[in-house]
This record gives C-alpha cells, sequence and structure tokens, in this order.
C-alpha cells in the first residue's frame, strides 16, 4: 500500500486519533493490573494505531513500521518475556518467578512489575505479528 | 467405506455423549475443577503478587508459562506468515 487513502480530512481525523490510541493502549497495558486488559488487548491497541496510519497516509506514514520492524517487534517481545523468565531462574528462583527478583523491596511488588515487564513483553508481540500481516496483505496489490 | 465412517462417527458421538452426562453442570462450585486450586489462587493472589486483578494474577503469574506459549504461538504465526505470503518475492526485499 504505497499511497493511502489520504484525503486532507482523513488525514487530519488521523493525525488527532492517533495521539489518544497510543495513549489508550499504554492505559489498557498498565490498567490490567487492575480491570481488564493486558497485554494482548494494548498490542491490537498499538498495532491499529500503525495500521491506521498506513492507511490514511501510504508507505510513508509517520509511523511507517515495516515488515522487518514488525519482525523485530514480535521477537523482542517474545524474547523479552523469555528474558525476564530466565532473570529470575537467574536469581535462584523457579522459572518466570519473578517474586525473586531485585527490582522491588517485597516479592509481591516484584512479581507485579513482573507482571508488568512480560505484559509489556506481550505487547510488542502482538503489536509486531499484527504490522506484518497489514504489510504482507497489502503489499502485495501493488506489485500489478 | 462412507458408511463405515458414518457409523464410526455415530458410535464416537454416542460415547462422547455418554460422558458428556457425568460432567459437572455449569457453575457448580464443587466441580473437581473449582475445589482444587482455584480457592488457593482466590486467597493468595492479592498477598502473594500484588495484583487486585485475579485474572491478570492467574494469567501473569500462576500461568505465566502458558502465557509465554501463546506469545510464542502468536510470533511463529507471523512469521509463518512471512513466509507463506512473502514467497514469491525476492529474498532482498524481506
Amino acid at each position: 500500500m504505497r499511497k493511502g487513502f489520504g484525503s486532507i480530512i482523513l488525514d487530519v481525523g488521523f493525525r488527532h486519533l492517533t495521539p489518544f490510541l497510543i495513549l489508550y493502549a499504554v492505559y489498557v497495558l498498565v490498567h490490567g493490573h487492575y480491570g481488564p486488559g493486558g497485554g494482548f488487548q494494548a498490542g491490537a491497541l498499538l498495532g491499529l494505531a500503525v495500521v491506521l496510519g498506513r492507511v490514511v497516509q501510504g508507505q510513508d506514514a509517520e509511523l511507517g513500521i515495516g515488515l522487518s520492524g514488525g519482525l523485530v517487534l514480535a521477537c523482542t517481545g517474545a524474547l523479552i518475556f523469555l528474558a525476564i523468565g530466565l532473570a529470575s531462574l537467574l536469581w535462584g528462583g523457579n522459572f518466570l518467578d519473578y517474586g525473586v527478583l531485585p527490582i522491588a523491596s517485597a516479592p509481591a511488588e516484584a512479581r507485579a512489575l513482573g507482571i508488568l515487564g512480560i505484559e509489556a513483553g506481550v505487547t510488542m508481540g502482538v503489536m509486531g505479528v499484527i504490522i506484518i500481516m497489514f504489510d504482507l496483505l497489502t503489499r502485495r496489490g501493488e506489485r500489478e | 467405506m462412507r458408511k463405515a465412517s458414518a457409523v464410526v462417527l455415530v458410535v464416537i458421538a454416542l460415547l462422547f455423549i455418554y460422558a458428556a452426562l457425568d460432567l459437572p453442570p455449569t457453575g457448580d462450585h464443587e466441580a473437581p475443577a473449582a475445589v482444587h486450586v482455584s480457592p488457593r489462587y482466590i486467597e493468595s493472589a492479592y498477598k502473594e503478587t500484588a495484583t487486585q486483578n485475579m485474572v491478570c494474577a492467574v494469567l501473569a503469574d500462576y500461568r505465566s508459562f502458558d502465557t509465554l506459549g501463546e506469545v510464542i504461538v502468536i510470533v511463529i504465526a507471523g512469521i509463518a506468515i512471512v513466509y507463506i505470503v512473502g514467497v514469491s518475492r525476492p529474498a532482498d526485499e524481506i
């Protein structure tokens, strides 16, 4: 999708919508500790923000994360999750046992922060995969 | 052959229905699934994880191995899409 649908109205609307979309995604991510939400949903929202930019503005959008960027994001997200799990192994706990990580005074708080960390990893993974799918499905048509 | 497979399918379906009659009813709090680890999660989720949302505590802490598997499945699916859809293009574009 090299050329977007961008009329000036869509462009202005997109510019005003995207900051709130990203803010809402971060809210959904960090509010997962208190209510519905979490990494998967936040990743879908962040991916949507990027996809919206690509739809409206085309290939050289403001938030133009392409195929390789999406792949890097997705794999980095999964690796963050794994790295936190292995870090707790390193500090003498079980795999993914965040209570032993030296990031908070009480083990319960370390667990809360560990949950936040892996949720961030999940977010990056889902966001990257959504960008990959959109990029591949729209890139195909432009070769004709 | 079709008749034979139809008979086999009907027999399997009857077996499943017979087995399903023994399942506990929906919402039964005496069901084995509800008395094994669920009470412990409910009682100690906040104390152990400082997370108000019990669903989040179970998803990302008690069963985080499961969530790790989900994320890896999603990422592998994304990589598989790259190889399936992007296979007709030259490799340097990927």
